[in-house]
């Protein structure tokens, strides 16, 4: 397991700004993550906590600062083995089946703790390997979208609301795979509207309102 | 080794989505008989007047029919997300970008090198122009799905880019155009080909080299 995260890992974020339209999301923004620490990202609607997370994996530029992985710029250094991302959009195809979608994410990616099987039986969609993902429920997508985070090798995770149409059980899942990979080491940048449970583990919070 | 693994991923489950797809794959061919196959209708069914049209509207058709499929390259994984995984993918990104022009010409490209052919004999060419066709088709199509893959990451994060893909990407289609199509016509008439050809195997390559760069450049600023 200890393979698979990187141990002294450090996110570092140094004085980022987001515009736009003439509109300061934020600025000055500073953060530091390292191994088993969460980093909550909390604010109203429309307050930038979406722009912040596709700055932090690389879709958006930002206006000012820069971000650093392990003391290097992200673009200079191993971040993109080291990352996962759910967003918004699951990057699920709704006409290939289950097992194809997560072959896809593991032949893009390095091999991670899971095996396919295992991470499936972990989001509780064993038996729906030949299923076509356009038959699954909102929540079941989601799950399997967050089964990609178990297959793949990475250490900081970057999620978008992941409690998004996901029942109180999936919560409960949901929660106990984050509780899992933070005790293993990793790190997690989140937003949520869902008040976590994650007591006894190193959470920040940062309030972009 | 991985990245291999990774390119061919990416093709192997692009043609199991065509193949899912399959009324999106049909659509193009199917433009390209039916527009093919009016233009005896259209411009009256005199011999002489197709055999000479012939290399021009087999190519003007194919032309259009690889245009009308562009569209389909990145705009399903723009909007399901997949096109974010793929940019956040450790392998680089011109790569996989190539991987799924490949996959496009094998989805668009190969039924028209299949069909044309058939098409060219029914609108009267010259025997001895058909392997001309089919060499032009094979070194041309795949330069249209190269240099339409730089207009189609340009355009799909715009909601209605269908008409800005066709003014970017036509006058780059015009010397692919040009020389096929001149080529099918010298052979009809017996004459050598090889200027032509040499100059089309340029341009395939030209654009097999540079195409991708600035396709995956684009892709990361229309995700964004």
């Amino acid at each position: 397991m200890d393979n698979i995260v990187s141990q002294n890992a450090v996110f570092e974020v140094k004085n980022i700004a987001c515009i736009r339209d003439d509109r300061v999301l934020f600025e000055g923004l500073n953060f530091k993550l390292i191994n088993h620490q969460i980093l909550l990202l909390e604010g109203k609607n429309g307050s930038g906590k979406t722009s912040l997370l596709r700055i932090i994996c690389g879709f958006r530029e930002q206006d000012t600062g820069e971000l650093y992985w392990c003391g290097n710029i992200i673009k200079e250094s191993s971040y993109y083995s080291d990352m996962a991302y759910v967003g918004h959009l699951d990057g699920i195809k709704k006409e290939l089946t289950v097992l194809e979608n997560l072959k896809m994410s593991l032949s893009l990616s390095q091999a991670g703790k899971y095996s396919i099987g295992a991470a499936l039986d972990k989001v509780h969609l064993s038996g729906y390997d030949d299923t076509l993902v356009q038959s699954l429920s909102a929540g079941q997508k989601r799950r399997l979208s967050l089964a990609r985070l178990l297959i793949t090798k990475n250490t900081l995770w970057i999620l978008d609301e992941p409690f998004t149409s996901i029942d109180k059980e999936g919560i409960t899942l949901v929660e106990s795979l984050m509780h899992e990979h933070i005790v293993a080491g990793g790190m997690i940048i989140l937003t949520s509207h869902h008040d976590l449970n994650l007591h006894e583990l190193d959470v920040q919070k940062i309030n972009l309102s | 080794m991985s990245l291999m693994s990774a390119f061919f991923a990416v093709i192997r489950r692009d043609l199991i989505l065509a193949f899912r797809r399959r009324a999106e794959i049909a659509n193009p061919l199917f433009f390209f008989v039916l527009v093919v196959s009016l233009f005896p209708l259209g411009v009256g069914a005199n011999p002489k007047l197709l055999q000479i049209m012939a290399p021009g509207v087999i190519w003007v058709s194919a032309l259009l029919a690889v245009m009308l499929s562009l569209d389909s390259l990145f705009r399903s994984d723009f909007d399901d997300g997949s096109l974010e995984q793929l940019l956040l993918s450790p392998h680089p990104l011109t790569i996989l970008v190539m991987a799924k022009i490949i996959a496009h010409w094998l989805v668009t490209g190969v039924p028209l090198l299949v069909v044309a052919p058939l098409l060219a004999i029914f609108l009267g060419l010259p025997e001895q122009a058909l392997g001309t066709l089919f060499l032009t088709l094979v070194l041309a199509t795949p330069v249209l799905s190269l240099i339409g893959s730089i207009g189609v990451s340009l355009t799909v994060g715009l909601r209605r880019g269908g008409m800005i893909i066709s003014l970017l990407v036509l006058p780059l289609y015009v010397p692919v155009l040009i020389f096929a199509s001149n080529a099918v016509e010298m052979a009809g008439n017996g004459l050598s080909v090889d200027p032509q050809i040499n100059i089309l195997i340029a341009i395939f390559f030209m654009s097999a080299v540079l195409a991708p760069l600035p396709a995956a450049a684009a892709l990361k600023m229309s995700v964004n």
